[in-house]
């Protein structure tokens, strides 16, 4: 499932951030953080509730300005002003909670903002018929079966609205898939399909961001690990250079979780 | 995971499959279809002999629905969209009195007073909007605000200039005046002379209009809710910004994610909300011929309650133009058929509140059936 790493030296690098800062006010969210991803990776960005993981995506896709720092994208030095721009570009994100609008239609979601449309009489109208069979064969590839196009998003689980969003940036012509917590308010089957649709998308070639704190989510699908921490990068680490129990560590700061260990015995 | 990969069920054991009867029954406009049903079934037994389905008689309470049917369209888009607008009452009365002032004691030809009255109206819908959207507060608190201010003007220009809070001579001033006509015209009148003449519908049979049809014709009122309503239900259900007016409501953040412009949505369905305000006060304002600064008290209300009774979602998102008309037609139907049924009219608020209750719960199931909410 996982491509020998070797190959991926060959592979170019979609994206690149170098020295990333971002200050709110007085508060300084990033210092510094470096990343980099390749096509058709799987880039695990791990860290705790406050390490600065949000803060660093949303410089990514447009949401921030970051203070300093460099960010290129295919090679070429970027500056995003507005989400959109980076959404041209190529650069999706799939948030958590705000991927779908549950009272919408699966259609109505999935084509929202790229609406279809066809002329009739020279007024354009939505092109219903084309979105519904787009849906629908978008939805069989990731594995969903709709009751019909016309379904409320409300009446799916979450991992299937999660499993929607990133078809929907795929279609769209994603690069980069960013995934911010996708599997955190998710049961275990679920889990299972969002991670089964990230390696999918991978081995289509786009480079995919993969924000959790779960390490054992981060090591079923992930290429390379960044563990960040009070807004700096601890390190970036390749599959099979580092154990589960190692990440775990420097995600909770090394000793701390330490004395922790025998109590949790090894579940989280 | 390899297992979970590429084989999924064919059908998931848990959902039940629809039948094709119930699920064209699960519409958000269903409420209001059992609302209009009823409605017209109770009608029908109670007041059957009163006159209320003779052609006067449903003319009468056709004009009274057309008018909420108007104001429903808009607001109903708007709540959608997310929004609420309480000054709509005042925008009509305000908009009646422009064009009154503009025309009878300003004396400026009827058709500029109605153009230079809908640019205005617009443009104050366009304001309410940017207000809500620049400082983040409530439409609801925004638009309370504008119901008192619209309110206070227009009494006060009425009085500052003429004297009186009720402007009338509209009728004489708008003789022959075409952008006057699509408001308070009326169509098919040949057809119903001819319907009269055949002693198919009834005439009058004695006095000056002699032999001329009780009903002359189509107001034009009537054809300006079915235009609204059918441009409202194209605009929402069948184009891109219909898409857009849905998202807007069900959820702004995750509509400016993905490009929705979300703020353009909202002041355009701000504005469409004035609009429509408007054409009913131009409408009301030809039919009277005159123009009064308490005209449309409560209307912002019985709009609300029309949207609502049609099966939209008060915090927006959700909802259906054709319910909201089916709602409308509920109220205007119970306002005037009381009348009919020879019922106290206080009791039109008891039977109206009673309506909204059954119409809210029965929507409320009908929504969570279709969207799955909790």
């Amino acid at each position: 499932m996982v491509k020998p790493l070797i190959e991926m030296q060959n592979v170019k690098t979609m994206i690149e951030m170098k020295g990333i800062e971002k200050h709110f006010g007085s508060v300084i969210a990033l210092s510094g953080v470096s990343l980099d991803l390749m096509a058709g990776e799987c880039h695990c960005l791990l860290g705790d509730n406050g390490a600065g993981k949000s803060t660093f995506i949303k410089t990514m896709s447009g949401v921030h300005k970051p203070s300093a720092g460099e960010i290129f994208f295919e090679g070429k030095p970027m500056s995003f002003a507005r989400p959109r721009d980076a959404i041209v570009a190529g650069i999706a994100t799939v948030y958590q909670d705000l991927a779908m609008i549950p009272l919408m239609s699966v259609t109505r979601n999935f084509f929202m903002g790229n609406e279809p449309t066809r002329k009739i009489a020279g007024i354009s109208f939505f092109d219903h018929a084309y979105a519904n069979d787009v849906t629908m064969k978008e939805m069989k590839k990731m594995g969903i079966n709709l009751r019909s196009p016309d379904q409320a998003v409300g009446t799916l689980s979450g991992g299937e609205r999660q499993t929607v969003a990133i078809a929907r940036a795929v279609h769209f012509g994603a690069k980069v898939l960013i995934l911010d917590e996708p599997t955190s308010a998710l049961g275990v089957r679920q889990t299972a399909n969002v991670l089964a649709t990230v390696d999918r998308v991978r081995n289509q070639g786009i480079g995919v961001v993969f924000i959790t704190h779960n390490v054992r989510h981060a090591m079923a699908v992930g290429d390379r690990f960044t563990v960040l921490d009070r807004g700096k990068t601890l390190g970036t680490a390749k599959r099979g250079e580092i154990t589960p129990e190692e990440l775990q560590n420097m995600m909770a700061g090394g000793q701390k979780l330490a004395t922790l260990e025998s109590s949790l015995g090894g579940t989280v | 995971m390899s297992q979970t990969d590429n084989t999924p069920p064919t059908s998931d054991e848990r959902v039940k499959d629809m039948s094709g009867f119930r699920k064209a029954l699960l519409r958000p406009e269903l409420g209001s279809i059992c609302g209009v049903i009823l409605v017209f079934i109770f009608f029908f037994l109670t007041a059957r002999d009163s006159g209320m389905f003779s052609p006067a008689g449903v003319m009468n309470w056709s004009i009274v629905s057309a008018q909420f049917i108007i104001i429903a369209v808009g607001a109903c888009l708007l709540m959608i969209a997310g929004e609420f607008d309480l000054s709509v009452g005042s925008m009509i009365g305000f908009s009646g009195m422009s064009i009154a002032l503009l025309s009878v004691s300003f004396g400026w030809p009827v058709w500029l007073a109605i153009i230079v009255t809908f640019v205005l109206c617009v443009a104050i819908g366009a304001f309410n909007g940017w207000l809500v959207i620049k400082t983040g507060l409530p439409s609801f608190i925004v638009t309370l605000a504008f119901l008192f201010i619209l309110r206070g003007l227009t009494i006060f220009a009425a009085i500052a200039t003429t004297r009186k809070t009720i402007i009338g001579g509209v009728r004489e001033v708008a003789e022959g005046d075409w952008i006057a006509a699509i408001f308070g015209g009326k169509i098919l009148t040949g057809l119903f002379q001819w319907m009269g003449d055949h002693g198919w519908i009834e005439t009058f049979v004695r006095g000056t209009r002699e032999g001329q049809p009780v009903v002359e014709g189509i107001p034009m009122l009537m054809v300006w809710a079915l235009v609204l309503v059918i441009f409202g239900h194209l605009l929402l259900t069948k184009t891109k910004f219909g898409n857009w007016i849905f998202a807007s409501g069900g959820d702004a953040q995750a509509a400016r994610y993905v490009g929705v412009p979300v703020n353009r949505v909202k002041i355009m369905m701000f504005m469409f909300t004035a609009f429509c305000a408007c054409v009913l006060a131009s409408a009301q304002v030809m039919e009277f011929g005159s123009a009064g600064a308490d005209r449309g008290l409560l209307k912002e209300f019985e709009a609300i309650i029309s949207v609502v009774i049609g099966g939209a979602l008060l915090t927006g998102g959700y909802g259906s133009v054709i319910g909201a008309a089916l709602g409308a037609i509920v109220f205007g139907v119970v306002q005037q058929g009381l009348f009919f049924a020879g019922v106290e009219s206080s009791l039109f608020r008891v039977f109206l509140g009673v309506i909204l209750l059954l119409a809210v719960i029965l929507n409320t199931y009908i929504r969570r059936m279709i969207t799955g909410e909790k």
